[in-house]
């Protein structure tokens, strides 16, 4: 009993899919444009986009194949089953574990990560769906800041943590929403970080964190 | 979750192609929100996953004069950003609250319009793998004699007790929005609540949409100045509510000359209320107060929800006050 | 020479102080690694197949579709057929694999036919549950009757709380490795424990190894909250699984096993009568209470009345009832925030039946508890802080949409400390090391042993290494009742005293000072009260020759440095939309005796949480079972509610300080602060819309329906 491992293939790509009776032939365009959408200056460019012969959708996996993921700048190159989350990408296949799994479904935010520059729940993105993204973890976010990022720095100074197992995933809500709140309001900053849970109860020092952060940023520092 | 195997199409046609007949052996992803954690708990094991990040038109959003076209993937973060207040959130206040009201910024990014109409239901039955109609192996329903504090008090005499949990439909609905929906056989339109069924039997799906059918776009034709969404939900962070009322409203000199209500989180669908007694008359206090009371006359809740009814009633009153008083 | 005793909080430059945590920057960058972290070479995953009903018996179990699965290394069967499983999610088979995802699919390929029991989850409905509740013997005091009925006013209350989970975020768990190591099995077993020198033993029994061939490592953990002591059957199969396969194995429970099995906090249920006179004297107090902790009853102690146990006349019954859910563990303070909800809600009603202002009630009623001089300092300034008497307004006055509530809660706890022992190592080039075998829960438990060792060395912080967290360091107790800090700051305390009196006696000669007058200061080693000549500290530590100086110190207890028994009060102002039922909470006072403070920051955040778990507990949590299948509904973190950052309102704490506090020594304050919360939130709904809301969490529909009654 081994991992399940595709054949080394140039492109992981299999054509004769997983499923049988559907294939991957695209619909005739023909539906499409009966359809009137193009009609209407509000209409999506897909019926008119349609290329007349648009070559089979390629199909991947369910055994691993390449995934190229661009991590705190720096793009990694992995072998992944497309059912692999983002968050066990990091976790698991590039020991970066930070990013906590604490709920598994997109409910506690101790996975937040960001994908170009949002907050983003990790355990409930597919890995192969972050490609083309990029991707900042907290350990990232220290690594641009030589070991210590302003906010992680005023997490420290307000003890915004406790157990610290919400905390990776807080710092980067908060990073997230620091970068689009210069000047927020303690109401502001209490809205703005909606999507994350602790048990401990370090509600206090992050609200804290997050304001004395901004407030370094407004005095120029 | 399962192994699948997993496309990224590049356009509707090659998504839609990609679809199977049968019922739960594909699933289109998109923010994957809701998709992931039924897989987790392997309440959907699709063979295939269709990806639909990868089509760009359907992440379009369009403002017209009056009128408003939302792409399947557009996100809700890219539809609150698109349309803060000065934009279509003064045209649609209704939609705005509702997207708004989805308290968490990651879900917001990562969500989408099509994914939050087409979510499954978060009743705990459901989810725990006793099916949509949470049926013990007599086939007796589990719910009215178990904890159904957030079930249906509408729409619940059939076998189906849960409630849909879609924030953005009965916004949709009050301000007549239609849906786009595109499958091998060609493109339909239908309005939003058309989009919604209560299953009548096992295996039978929430939705009206064929397994290979998919939700492209969410239209607004009129401009709906007055209405407004209004949830009551517990927590001031992510929450899912316990009721929610959308309305949208035309007065003409002070009385109404058109009005539509849609309630959310009470039935198995999103449950339009007929708003007709309300037009041509004045809409004062007493008046919307008689009207959410008459709205939850034919309500039947089960023995532990009876506050539902009371909470829709509240809901329908306040979303009438925002809408009268604006953003 | 450093007298053992604390220094004069005068002359103290980092203890007592607000000193941010010195793991603070490794948990806020992702550096900190916790069990679940822990990836080693080869390593397999383990999950579990579980049981979908409260109460079933194992009729045929089939784990070969599993077995036969790529990846799938190793399959462990839990519940042979014939097994009775007494509770949701409780687990049949375990399967290695060698990944996450093939663990998972393959766990779910097991295949269990089950015959159904019935079971029963009826916690709160001592009917119901029938022949599972255990129906206790009436205890009565002499001349309760009569008291009673020469009572004023006698009031009524019906209130309780349900049964919460500890839903710590990191679940339960381990990893453990298991090697040959010349001739000899060595055990590495990476666990989520709250006991590291204690937990070894559960790994090697579970391999028939000896204790002392199991390493225990817990740098960091998730939180425990009191439900991680043991290694439990699952960090048993990490090791038994390992051992099986030769590979480093980890077992952590998904969010749904956690919530279900990882330890729970009883329910509480009670119908009470106060007896009161005309000027608010209590006389009498009559309870009878229910609750469920699971498969193992409920009910333990303190009892009731809490806090208030010399009210003279009293009749109290308990029934505990034993129900198919996952059992009870100890959930910060047992029992406590249960009792003092059922005690300080009934005295809130009483004081409100007789048109009493409920500050002015408890404290006329102190006499009645263990310490009503403490108490009573406290109620004046929490009274203070919150505003008591400029916004009080007596209960059912409020007319609005949208009302205010004011109410209080007191409590009390022991917190003295377990046995700790503690190692220092002073290196000839000043470096100093402090082991001890304890672990940091998230207190803040590593930053108190770095705050005494360099008070105590006269050194800053950052020149202290503090090793824990691992059972080859000397032995520490588990971390439960608040007894960690006043063993771990007294044995750092004894260990450094005589490690730098050592150091002083070594380097006296040079200084030409007799080491009794030598102290070391801010760097430096010189005579008490000079501020000029002497040694920096470093250069007198290399007076102490080649090999450094180790010294090992213990709990100090007896001797002023540690002590137990606090008092605390709590208040809260809530807003309540009576048409909603929402309750929103404004604003939290905490006013805590706890001794004398080692790191003032932790110390309030620990407090802080404390009041933030007692939000949940009174608005949002609950676990909530299936009637028919005993089935847990809610064990995930969407539908098991904990509070946001925005619904936990303003909290103010305020540390008990004075002069007469800090001569107590140290006392632990993990429980303490989370036992009035609930209590006190309960008390300002029932001040805001006039009725007793009957159960916590107070959600929407409790809270119209006490509206309603």
């Amino acid at each position: 009993m081994g991992q399940p491992e595709q054949p080394e293939s140039a492109s992981s790509v299999s054509r004769r899919g997983f499923l049988k009776g559907v294939g991957a032939t695209a619909l005739a365009t023909g539906a499409l444009a009966q359809s009137g959408l193009a009609a209407t200056a509000l209409a999506p460019r897909t019926a008119n986009a349609e290329p007349p012969a648009a070559p089979p959708v390629p199909l991947f996996g369910p055994a691993p194949v390449a995934v190229k993921l661009d991590i705190n700048g720096k793009v990694r190159e992995l072998r992944l089953e497309p059912r692999v989350t983002l968050l066990d990408a990091l976790r698991n296949h590039l020991d970066l574990t930070g990013a906590k799994k604490v709920c598994d479904r997109a409910t506690c935010g101790a996975c937040t990560v960001l994908m170009d520059g949002k907050t983003v729940y990790a355990c409930t993105v597919l890995a192969v769906e972050a490609q083309g993204k990029k991707i900042e973890t907290v350990e990232g976010l220290a690594e641009a800041h030589g070991g210590n990022a302003p906010i992680q720095k005023c997490f420290v100074a307000n003890d915004a943590q406790q157990c610290g197992f919400c905390t990776p995933g807080f710092v980067m809500a908060c990073e997230g929403f620091r970068r689009g709140h210069a000047g927020a309001s303690r109401e502001e900053v209490l809205e703005g970080l909606g999507g994350n849970l602790c048990r401990c109860g370090t509600y206090h020092g992050v609200a804290n964190a997050v304001l004395d952060v901004l407030d370094a940023a407004k005095g120029g520092k | 979750m399962n192994a699948f195997e997993y496309a990224r199409p590049a356009t509707v046609a090659e998504a839609v192609g990609l679809l199977s007949k049968q019922e739960g052996e594909t699933a289109p992803l998109a923010g994957g929100t809701d998709l992931l954690s039924l897989m987790k708990d392997f309440l959907v094991e699709p063979k295939r996953v269709v990806s639909l990040m990868g089509i760009e038109p359907l992440a379009e959003i369009a403002v017209g004069a009056s009128e408003l076209r939302i792409g399947a993937t557009v996100t809700l973060d890219a539809l609150l950003q698109a349309g803060f207040l000065n934009q279509w959130g003064a045209k649609w206040p209704a939609l705005w609250h509702a997207a708004a009201g989805i308290k968490s910024p990651q879900l917001r990014a990562m969500g989408t319009v099509g994914g939050e109409l087409l979510q499954r239901p978060r009743c705990w039955y459901f989810r725990r793998g006793h099916g949509l109609l949470a049926q013990d192996a007599k086939g007796e329903s589990l719910v009215p004699r178990g904890d159904h504090r957030y079930h249906a008090i509408f729409g619940n005499a059939g076998p189906a007790k849960f409630v849909h949990p879609s924030s953005l439909a009965p916004a949709l609905i009050a301000l007549g929005a239609e849906a786009e929906l595109v499958s091998p056989r060609g493109v339909r339109t239908v309005k939003v609540e058309e989009l919604y069924r209560a299953p009548q039997a096992a295996g039978e799906r929430e939705t009206t949409l064929a397994a290979d059918e998919l939700l492209t776009a969410v239209v607004l034709k009129k401009v709906a100045p007055k209405s407004a969404t209004y949830e009551v939900r517990p927590r001031q962070g992510l929450d899912w509510p316990l009721v929610a009322a959308s309305v949208a409203l035309e007065l003409d000199g002070g009385k109404v000359k058109a009005a539509r209500v849609a309630l959310g989180h009470v039935a198995p669908t999103p449950w339009p209320v007929d708003a007709a007694a309300l037009v041509g008359k004045p809409l004062d206090e007493a008046a919307i107060g008689a009207f959410a009371v008459a709205a939850l006359q034919g309500a039947t809740p089960l023995a532990k929800n009876a506050y539902k009814v009371e909470l829709a009633q509240v809901a329908i009153r306040r979303a009438f006050a925002a809408a009268l008083k604006g953003i | 020479m450093v007298d053992l005793a604390w220094p004069d909080p005068n002359d103290c430059s980092i203890l007592g102080k607000r000193t941010p945590r010195i793991d603070g920057p490794d948990k806020t960058t992702g550096r900190a690694k916790y069990t679940y972290d822990i990836n080693r070479p080869r390593m397999l995953w383990a999950k579990f197949a579980t049981c979908p009903y409260g109460r079933a018996k194992v009729a045929t179990l089939d784990t070969s579709a599993a077995e036969a699965m790529p990846g799938v290394v190793a399959v462990e069967v839990i519940a042979p057929v014939g097994t009775e499983c007494k509770v949701h999610f409780q687990e049949v088979a375990c399967v290695a694999a060698e990944s996450e995802e093939v663990a998972r699919e393959a766990a779910r390929r097991i295949k269990v036919t089950w015959e159904v029991l019935e079971p029963c989850v009826s916690d709160d409905d001592v009917e119901m549950a029938g022949n599972k509740a255990k129906k206790g013997k009436e205890q009565l005091t002499d001349g309760f009757d009569a008291a009673l009925a020469g009572a004023a006013v006698v009031s009524e209350t019906e209130v309780g709380c349900s049964i919460l989970t500890h839903c710590c975020l990191e679940s339960h768990g381990s990893m453990v490795e298991v090697a040959e190591q010349d001739g000899k099995t060595a055990v590495t077993a990476w666990s989520s424990t709250q006991a590291v020198s204690g937990v070894g033993g559960e790994f090697a029994s579970a391999i028939g190894v000896e204790g002392s061939q199991v390493h225990v490592i817990c740098q960091h953990m998730g939180g425990g909250f009191g439900s991680k002591f043991g290694a439990d059957l699952w960090g048993a199969l990490a090791a038994r699984l390992a051992k099986k396969t030769g590979r480093p194995v980890k077992v952590m429970l998904e969010r749904d096993m956690e919530i279900a099995l990882a330890g729970s906090r009883p329910s509480a249920f009670a119908t009470m009568r106060v007896g009161v006179k005309d000027d608010g004297e209590i006389v009498a107090w009559e309870s009878a209470a229910w609750g469920s902790g699971g498969n193992t009853g409920g009910m333990g102690a303190p009892g009731l009345p809490y806090v208030f146990g010399n009210i003279p006349h009293k009749k109290t019954q308990t029934t505990p009832i034993f129900t198919n859910s996952g059992n009870a563990r100890a959930w910060r303070a047992p029992n406590h925030p249960q009792m003092c909800l059922l005690t300080m809600a009934a005295l809130s009603d009483a004081a409100a039946e007789l048109g009493m202002d409920e500050l002015e009630f408890f404290r006329k009623n102190l006499g009645l508890t263990a310490r009503a001089d403490v108490y009573r300092e406290e109620l004046a300034i929490a009274a203070e802080r919150i505003g008591w008497a400029k916004k009080w307004i007596p209960r059912g006055e409020q007319k609005g949409v949208v009302r205010r509530g004011l109410g209080l809660a007191m409590h009390t706890w022991g917190g003295g400390p377990h046995t700790s022992n503690v190692q220092c190592t002073l290196h000839p080039d000043g470096a100093v090391e402090i082991r001890c075998g304890t672990q940091d829960l998230g207190v803040g438990a590593r930053t108190a042993i770095a705050v005494v060792a360099a008070e105590t060395f006269g050194l800053p912080l950052e020149k202290i290494t503090v090793l824990i967290g691992d059972n080859r360091y000397p032995q520490s107790d588990g971390s439960g009742g608040s007894t960690t800090i006043g063993a771990i700051s007294t044995a750092t305390r004894d260990a450094c005293v005589k490690a730098v009196n050592q150091m002083l006696a070594a380097v006296a000669p040079e200084l030409n000072a007799p080491a009794e007058q030598l102290v070391a200061k801010e760097g430096m080693v010189r005579a008490a009260g000079s501020t000029a000549g002497g040694l920096p500290f470093a250069d007198a530590c290399r007076r102490i020759g080649a090999q450094p100086i180790v010294t090992m110190g213990t709990t100090q207890r007896g001797n002023g440095m540690s002590s137990s028994q606090v008092g605390g009060v709590q208040m809260a102002e809530v807003e309540v939309d009576c048409e909603t039922g929402i309750i929103r909470v404004v604003k939290m006072v905490a006013v805590q005796d706890v001794g004398r403070i080692i790191d003032l920051l932790t110390t309030e955040s620990q407090v802080r949480g404390a009041l933030i778990m007692g939000v949940c507990a009174a608005l949002y949590e609950e676990r909530v079972m299936d009637p028919t299948t005993g089935a847990l509904l809610n064990p995930d973190l969407e539908f098991y509610k904990l509070a946001g950052i925005a619904d936990v309102g303003e909290l103010d704490v305020h540390m008990m300080q004075t002069d007469e506090h800090l001569k107590r020594g140290v006392i632990g304050i993990g429980e303490p602060p989370a036992i009035s919360p609930m209590a006190a939130i309960s008390n300002a709904v029932a001040n805001a819309i006039g009725a007793r809301v009957k159960r916590c969490p107070m959600t929407p529909d409790r809270v119209l329906a006490a509206l309603k009654a």
